[in-house]
């Protein structure tokens, strides 16, 4: 199990609710996922007249809501959208999104540290996407924060673990859990992410995007449980040189 | 600098004659790295790679799920005024065009969002003519409050005004300003803009640079397409928006492509582009900015709306009206010019579902400039 704050999760697969072309489509994809988490643009939600009417169905597949401040681009308005979520949505959890740069949507450190030391000292349980730095993800640690969520490349690009090398540094360090989110192109990004040790990955663009969402859902359930599964076992080193069964020091062993 | 220090340098019958001096191996090699690249941005829009439209729509679909997922953004223009001081022969706001003139007072504006609300909008076009003393910069501050309770993004279609005015509007709430060149080739802007500040390319030109400085968060580019040549148009719109990237990162961009429509006393198009070429120049911007918002009105017929969904765009208005007071008062006789889809919010929002689309009316957060 995975625990995050004080809450478990079975499923270490976290998904996202846009892109979807219609409502059910996404809920069924999420259902074929197997998710117990989604992330919510809290900019989507019509926080007036709030007929939003995502809770109930997420509810009835037992899916927790994280609302995100995507769309915030800087501290202010993140904290401030995370307030909102916290009203209309009756829940502490944030994935702050800080993203001022509109076209790779980098995100911006030096704001995201601000706004998650604020938020969380206003209570809140930050989950904060960051760029794969792993000082960066030791200050949000230091913090506060409850996770980190460094990117694998840029948001929405489908280009696979780009950072896999300042990702390995993060998950070695990291005493909170590491979410690999963004750039998840295809169920074997997936794999190798939970190959690499990350304690789960959040994917959206590679699910609603594709033609066939639900089918894609299920693949990156099994392809999350494999990864996750072959980490356990204990996955061989990598070596350039081939290794001999019977090594020089073998004499060692033997009994005279 | 600004965009002139730029404009001045680029040899445009040069750039003409390499546009239609593009081969298919250009569109090939543009296809397969066509992203920020105006050389490939060049070729895409050239004639050579019509034969490849297929192609073009297939990459600029799969672009536009990858980016934007299944959606398409909803929002509705609210005409203002129809005062304008500039001559300008395409458009029914022109001076001299004997038409009743409007501006929307406080009491106006408020019936105008009541009908737009009930419609569904969240995202609004405030749109104006220009006359800068009686529809300025005063007149946009005091309505703006009125209007951001409403709507949670607020774009504005008006006269180019001053870094500072744009400031201030942005401090009050504004999202977003769209300001169209019309036609990137002096000689014909000159010849379509006879009189008033519009008359002033350069001016015109350096407006987006102003938007960035103020920090306005969404700049709107466009071309009227049949002032004169589209393709040399667009791709000079390309290198602005190119210039403009580099420069204000900060900055969303979108892109408007108005076919010239009928209008009061209006002129012919002096080029046309065929419902191929419109969907190949929507296609090549897709190519060449992935996140690029591009906008569609309803100056376009409702099947060929519906087509081109799929192909590149993002953002849709629906059941416009082009006049001042038009939604209140649809039977007032003062509109910009003629839509083209007629049909209701609901006719467009059961067209996007059709296609596995969701429409989108809330995509921005209202309170966040005052948070």
């Amino acid at each position: 199990m995975l625990r995050i704050a004080e809450h478990s999760f079975s499923s270490r697969l976290f998904t996202g609710t846009g892109k979807f072309g219609n409502t059910q489509l996404m809920l069924d994809a999420l259902k074929a996922s197997g998710t117990e988490l989604v992330t919510l643009a809290i900019k989507r939600v019509d926080t007036k007249q709030n007929t939003d009417n995502l809770m109930a169905p997420l509810s009835s597949l037992g899916i927790k809501l994280l609302p995100n401040t995507s769309g915030a681009r800087n501290a202010q308005e993140a904290i401030f959208a995370a307030q909102l979520a916290k009203e209309i949505f009756q829940t502490n959890w944030i994935k702050l999104e800080i993203h001022p740069d509109p076209k790779y949507l980098m995100p911006d450190p030096i704001e995201t540290l601000t706004a998650a030391e604020a938020l969380v000292n206003k209570g809140f349980v930050v989950l904060p996407y960051v760029h794969a730095d792993p000082v960066l993800c030791r200050r949000l640690e230091e913090v506060g924060c409850a996770a980190v969520m460094p990117l694998g490349s840029p948001i929405g690009s489908n280009q696979g673990l780009l950072t896999k090398a300042f990702l390995t540094m993060i998950i070695e360090q990291s005493n909170v859990p590491v979410i690999i989110d963004a750039g998840i192109g295809c169920p074997s990004d997936a794999t190798l992410a939970m190959e690499l040790g990350a304690d789960a990955v959040l994917v959206n663009t590679a699910i609603a995007s594709s033609p066939r969402p639900v089918t894609m859902a299920k693949c990156f359930k099994q392809a999350v449980n494999t990864g996750r599964e072959a980490h356990k076992a204990g996955i061989g080193a990598v070596s350039s040189k081939a290794i001999s069964t019977s090594p020089l020091t073998g004499f060692l062993n033997e009994l005279y | 600098m600004n965009f002139t220090d730029i404009f001045v340098g680029i040899d445009r019958d040069h750039l003409k004659m390499q546009i239609y001096s593009c081969s298919s191996t250009d569109v090939e090699r543009a296809l397969n790295k066509p992203s920020g690249n105006v050389e490939a941005l060049m070729a895409l829009l050239s004639p050579a790679a019509e034969p490849y439209i297929e192609q073009l729509a297939q990459q600029a679909s799969a672009l536009t799920k990858q980016r934007f997922g299944y959606n398409i953004s909803l929002f509705a223009p609210m005409y203002l005024s129809n005062l304008c001081a500039n001559e300008c022969d395409y458009c029914g706001f022109t001076m001299s065009n004997k038409i009743k003139r409007k501006v929307l007072d406080h009491s106006d504006i408020k019936k105008e969002i009541e009908v737009i609300k009930q419609r569904g909008f969240d995202s609004i076009l405030l749109v104006t003519g220009e006359h800068e003393s009686k529809v300025g910069i005063d007149y946009f501050a005091n309505a703006l409050p009125i209007i951001k309770q409403h709507f949670s993004h607020i774009a504005l279609e008006a006269q180019p005004l001053k870094t500072d005015e744009y400031r201030r509007l942005n401090q009050l709430g504004l999202d977003a300003v769209m300001l169209y060149q019309e036609t990137y080739q002096p000689h014909t802007y000159a010849k379509h803009h006879t009189r008033g500040k519009k008359a002033d390319f350069d001016y015109r030109l350096n407006s987006p640079d102003r938007l960035g400085t103020a920090g306005v968060d969404k700049i709107g580019l466009g071309v009227l397409l049949g002032l004169d040549e589209w393709r040399l148009d667009a791709l000079l719109m390309g290198h602005h928006l190119s210039y403009l990237e580099k420069r204000y990162w900060r900055s969303k961009f979108s892109v408007s492509l108005p076919r010239l429509r009928p209008c009061a006393g209006g002129i012919k198009p002096k080029t046309t582009i065929t419902d191929r070429g419109f969907l190949q120049l929507i296609c090549a911007f897709r190519l060449f900015s992935e996140h690029l918002e591009i906008s569609l009105s309803t100056r376009e017929r409702s099947d060929f709306r519906d087509n081109i969904l799929p192909l590149g765009i993002t953002h849709m208005s629906a059941a416009s009206s082009t006049q001042p007071g038009g939604y209140a008062n649809p039977k007032s006789e003062l509109e910009q010019f003629e839509i083209s889809d007629e049909r209701t919010v609901n006719e467009v929002i059961e067209a996007i579902t059709n296609k596995g689309y969701t429409p989108i009316f809330k995509d921005w957060e209202a309170d966040w400039k005052n948070g």
